[in-house]
């Protein structure tokens, strides 16, 4: 069959990268369409369309302003139809008004937009990582705090952008930093969390998204939630931002508990950072993944293990309670509903495949696995976020795709007892993942069936009430595709490292940091 | 500052610039907290390392420990209060070996960055000759060529000695210029006697009856209009301008409305100073030549930008010009240096029997009008200039409105009415250059490319980019910036 290529280019219109890779999934959805790439025509991105045999589309002298639109069609009648789709979610993008004659155009530059709004004080920023640095620096030098959510900046520039905010008193969030909450205004991939007492400062961005959604689905409340990006407490780094937040949610009177999140930082920062805790006026829960309670103990803090652990600690205290809850464990419906799963696996299955798409909730899963069922078992736990799998496409948090395609696969695998996920909501994420989703999940128990096994799906979703998903619907319609539903993170491996146990009671169970897992 | 007290700030309430994926705008406006989302798009066309340059250089007036932030806002605030300031006056006309410094002996200043002769474009070799031939350093063409070949001829660019000069730009020592004075700051500056269209030197003809003219000038006009002034008193050249921007010219390659109210201004001084013979003739010029105010414009002009040149740390654009092979940029805050483009073919209209092919590259000092934020960032002023490049009255107020974006400020002096007397973008900023690539705009005549056969059209050029990057790194280099990562 040949493929006819056709494209269309729109002279200097510069589109992200994943608003253009949104419109080409959508167009490869339309009939007879084979391939769709929009990009803006640099050499490099002019070098992919080539190399996916649409090197035509882009027409000569195509510039690195200008965007090209490319479809491969079965006919010339899809072509047509996809690039006027592509056209018309072009112009919805661009605001709708494009046409009309604004007076003034929209301001392009960070000090066209402070001469918009003189009193701003931040600056969100998300461009590719190779311009971000720059635009970062005019932001600071403007004297706006710099949410930073683009990736791939470089730890010098990190140095750089935080000792020039350190000079002038700024935070940079970031880079990296996949969310916040500012007084209650959300940044990023952040979830419609109640306000009240509690304060957060998290080098994890799912990490702060699961703590703050538990601490409302817990009934209380946050103040504010500063993320810092993944490499804050790298040794290089220091904990700048870590350490300026700590400060700066000390001296915010509507802050009364503080909670710190972070994979398990390098000595030298733990010790700055527990310094900064040491005799501070307000409680602090410190959750660094995987590492050791007695040291945050011996700040005078509260450890936690689990980031449903550090919100129920947290969530205590802010309420004058016992800030120690106990180990968790699973409610005996969810224990029955586990081991009723358990008993439809065929001989064979036995291994839990975590596929993720908060780089976070997936290392808390793999350390709870690990705990639960130790090193032999032949778990394997996927973020799928990381910049391996997201190269060229948008993260799963929006693009249900590549875990899609993965859930399928792993059904064909017959060592597969569990498939165990994450949904995660918020301003940002996909519109409707449990919809989403359900397709594969239909698909993957297809798979099995016709080898005469049975998957068990078990997920949990990070969101609250009032996230434009809405919890109750998620987990609805999760439960609906026949998903088992646990209420964290942490008590979704849980309950995934008991079907795959078969039912057997399990070992006695090294309980993580704090002692604080049961089976 | 600590941390806590500024970031304190941040906590009572978020007011954001949303700087890349546009949905990120949409929950903060949501929460009902004011954000600005940017048209954003990578600057300088995606150079990363330019980009930074700007960013590097970015105003910062609140750094504790870095000055140079502070040092570059306080120089560029420094350089416009001086262009805004300036307050030019027609003082005199005199023969230029008499009123411009450093021009004596057989020398000729031209337009542009330095050049030298074998490098010259044919209307700028053509107008070289017919200097010559009017000095009388030379009987015939072909000698005159002799005599700058033997290198008996010193040049130098116009704007090395305060002048400046449209089109070719020739100076030679008997002609007569016009001597403006910067009131504010007593500098000076001086430029040629327009010639009107068609034929003239400046587009590079030297045949006999543009000598002629030229001779006329020095026998007759200079010494006339010196007269005159001597009678009326000196002529503020500014407040002609700004009435003349809301008449329909530009103060670049529209002035008959500015050569009208000088012409009026300086008529009844005129007609009781000198013979009634010569007062006619010279009313006869007068009315006969649009552009006769050009020449004024642009020292004019450059009276205001050399009053704001040599700032340290200023990244204010003093001078752009062009000598029809090098499009050439000065910064007030690197000194005498040159930052120089290749130049290209202006996009325009032709007049019949010529197009693009037979076109020079673009020519002259006269982009000294756009750089003091008249000419092409006035375009709004004058949209019959826009018709050149088929354009619209409201693609007129486009350019100007575009011109905003790499300005620094506007010349309330000069209120167009299209933008309900907002002023003239004035002060460009070479930083906003770099970062928006947004190149200026810059109205200007078409030579023929062939010496001596004059104009042959009109149209719009845009500055090239590239001089005003290497201008801003060399700025960061004197600063002890590092350029790039």
């Amino acid at each position: 069959m040949t493929e006819t290529i056709r494209g269309a280019v729109y002279r200097n219109s510069y589109r992200d990268s994943v608003e253009l890779m949104g419109i080409a999934a959508e167009l490869e959805r339309l009939p007879g369409i084979v391939r769709a790439g929009l990009v803006m025509a640099t050499p490099a991105n002019l070098a992919v369309l080539a190399g996916a045999g649409m090197g035509e589309a882009a027409a000569d002298g195509a510039g690195p302003n200008d965007l090209v639109v490319a479809v491969a069609a079965a006919d010339e009648d899809a072509a047509t139809t996809a690039l006027g789709r592509a056209g018309a979610l072009l112009a919805a993008g661009a605001g709708g008004d494009a046409g009309a004659s604004a007076d003034k155009p929209a301001a392009q530059t960070i000090g066209e937009g402070v001469a918009e709004l003189p009193d701003a004080n931040l600056a969100l920023v998300s461009t590719p990582g190779t311009y971000a640095t720059a635009e970062a620096i005019k932001a600071l030098k403007h004297g706006l705090h710099v949410f930073l959510f683009s990736d791939n900046v470089s730890v010098e520039d990190e140095i750089e952008l935080k000792t020039l905010a350190g000079r002038k008193g700024l935070l940079v969030m970031g880079p990296d930093c996949g969310t916040a909450i500012v007084g209650g205004v959300p940044l990023g991939f952040a979830n419609a969390v109640r306000r009240g007492p509690i304060g957060l400062a998290a080098a994890s961005g799912t990490g702060l998204q699961q703590v703050s959604s538990l601490i409302d689905r817990f009934g209380s409340g946050v103040s504010h939630a500063i993320g810092t990006g993944g490499r804050d407490l790298d040794e290089r780094v220091g904990g700048r931002t870590m350490l300026a937040a700590i400060e700066l949610l000390l001296a915010d009177p509507g802050t009364t508990v503080l909670v710190l999140i972070s994979k398990p930082p390098s000595e030298s920062v733990v010790r700055a950072i527990l310094d900064a805790v040491r005799g501070a006026s307000r409680p602090v829960v410190v959750n660094f993944l995987g590492g050791d309670p007695d040291i945050v103990r011996a700040a005078g803090a509260h450890p936690a293990a689990t980031f449903e652990e550090a919100a129920l600690i947290a969530t205590a205290l802010a309420a004058g309670g016992d800030p120690n809850p106990g180990p968790l464990s699973l409610d005996p419906a969810l224990a029955a509903t586990a081991e009723g799963a358990a008993a439809r696996l065929a001989p064979g299955q036995s291994a839990v495949r975590g596929l993720f798409s908060g780089g976070s909730l997936a290392g808390e899963a793999k350390i709870i696995l690990e705990s639960l069922r130790g090193p032999a078992a032949h778990d394997v736990v996927l973020d799928l976020g990381d910049d391996e799998y997201t190269v060229g496409r948008p993260h799963p948090m929006i693009d249900p795709r590549l875990r899609n395609e993965q859930i399928v696969a792993a059904a064909g695998d017959p060592d597969v007892a569990v498939i165990l996920l994450d949904v995660v909501l918020g301003y940002g994420s996909n519109p409707d993942p449990a919809a989403a989703l359900a397709p594969a999940i239909r698909e993957a128990q297809e798979v099995a069936a016709a080898a005469g096994r049975s998957i068990a799906f078990v997920a949990s979703v990070c969101g609250t009430a009032t996230d434009p998903q809405g919890l109750d619907r998620q987990e609805a319609a999760l439960a609906g595709a026949g998903v088992i539903l646990a209420p964290s993170n942490a008590r979704a491996a849980m309950v995934a490292a008991r079907i795959a146990e078969h039912g057997v009671a399990a070992q006695s169970l090294v309980a993580g940091a704090s002692g604080a897992l049961e089976p | 500052m600590s941390p806590t007290a500024a970031a304190a700030g941040l906590l009572d309430g978020v007011r954001a610039i949303n700087v890349g994926l546009a949905g990120f705008a949409d929950p903060i406006r949501e929460h009902g907290a004011p954000v600005v989302a940017l048209d954003w798009r990578p600057p300088a066309a995606g150079d990363r390392e330019a980009g930074l340059l700007v960013a590097r250089l970015e105003d910062d007036p609140a750094d504790p420990d870095e000055p140079l932030g502070a040092t570059i806002r306080d120089a560029n605030a420094l350089a416009l209060e001086r262009i805004l300031a300036a307050r030019p006056v027609l003082l005199d006309v005199r023969p230029a070996a008499e009123a411009i410094p450093g021009l004596d002996g057989r020398m000729l200043l031209h337009s542009g960055p330095p050049i030298d002769w074998p490098r010259m474009c044919g209307p700028v070799q053509g107008a070289v000759i017919g200097a010559i031939l009017f000095e009388g350093w030379a009987s015939t063409p072909a000698k005159a060529r002799a005599l700058v070949e033997d290198g008996s001829v010193a040049f130098a660019p116009c704007h090395h000695h305060g002048a400046v000069g449209p089109m070719a730009g020739v100076v030679s020592p008997s002609m007569p210029v016009v001597v403006v004075e910067n009131a504010d700051r007593g500098n000076r500056a001086w430029a040629t006697l327009n010639e009107g269209l068609g034929r003239v030197l400046r587009f590079g003809a030297y045949d006999e009856p543009v000598i002629e003219r030229l001779r006329w000038f020095a026998a007759t006009l200079g010494p006339a209009l010196s007269a005159t002034l001597a009678a009326s008193g000196p002529v503020d050249l500014k407040a002609i301008t700004a009435q003349a921007l809301q008449m329909g010219d530009e103060g670049h390659n529209r002035n008959v409305a500015a050569t009208s109210l000088l012409t009026r201004a300086i008529a009844p001084d005129l007609v009781r100073t000198v013979d009634a013979a010569t007062a006619q003739t010279v009313l006869a010029f007068l009315r006969g030549n649009d552009h006769f105010f050009l020449n004024l414009s642009m020292a004019a002009c450059k009276s205001a930008l050399d009053a704001a040149h040599g700032i340290e740390g200023s990244t204010v654009v003093t001078a752009m010009s062009r000598n029809g092979v090098d499009f050439g940029i000065r910064l007030s805050g690197t000194g005498d240096t040159w930052f120089t483009s290749p130049v290209g073919v202006p996009d325009g209209l032709y007049f019949p029997g010529f197009g693009p092919d037979d076109a020079n590259p673009d020519l002259g000092d006269s982009a000294i009008t756009e750089t003091a934020g008249i000419g092409g960032f006035a375009m709004a002023a004058a949209p019959a200039i826009v018709r050149f490049v088929g354009g619209t009255p409201a693609d007129a107020i486009a350019f100007t409105r575009l011109m905003e974006r790499i300005t620094l400020a506007r010349n309330s002096a000069y209120g167009l009415p299209s933008l309900g007397f907002s002023g003239t973008p004035t002060g460009i900023d070479a930083r906003r250059v770099v970062e928006t690539g947004i190149a200026p705009v810059i109205n200007t005549g078409i030579a023929h490319r062939e010496a001596g056969v004059g104009q042959i059209g009109a149209g719009i050029a845009r500055a090239p980019l590239a001089c005003f990057e290497a201008a801003l790194r060399d700025l960061a280099s004197r600063l002890h910036v590092e350029a790039a990562a």
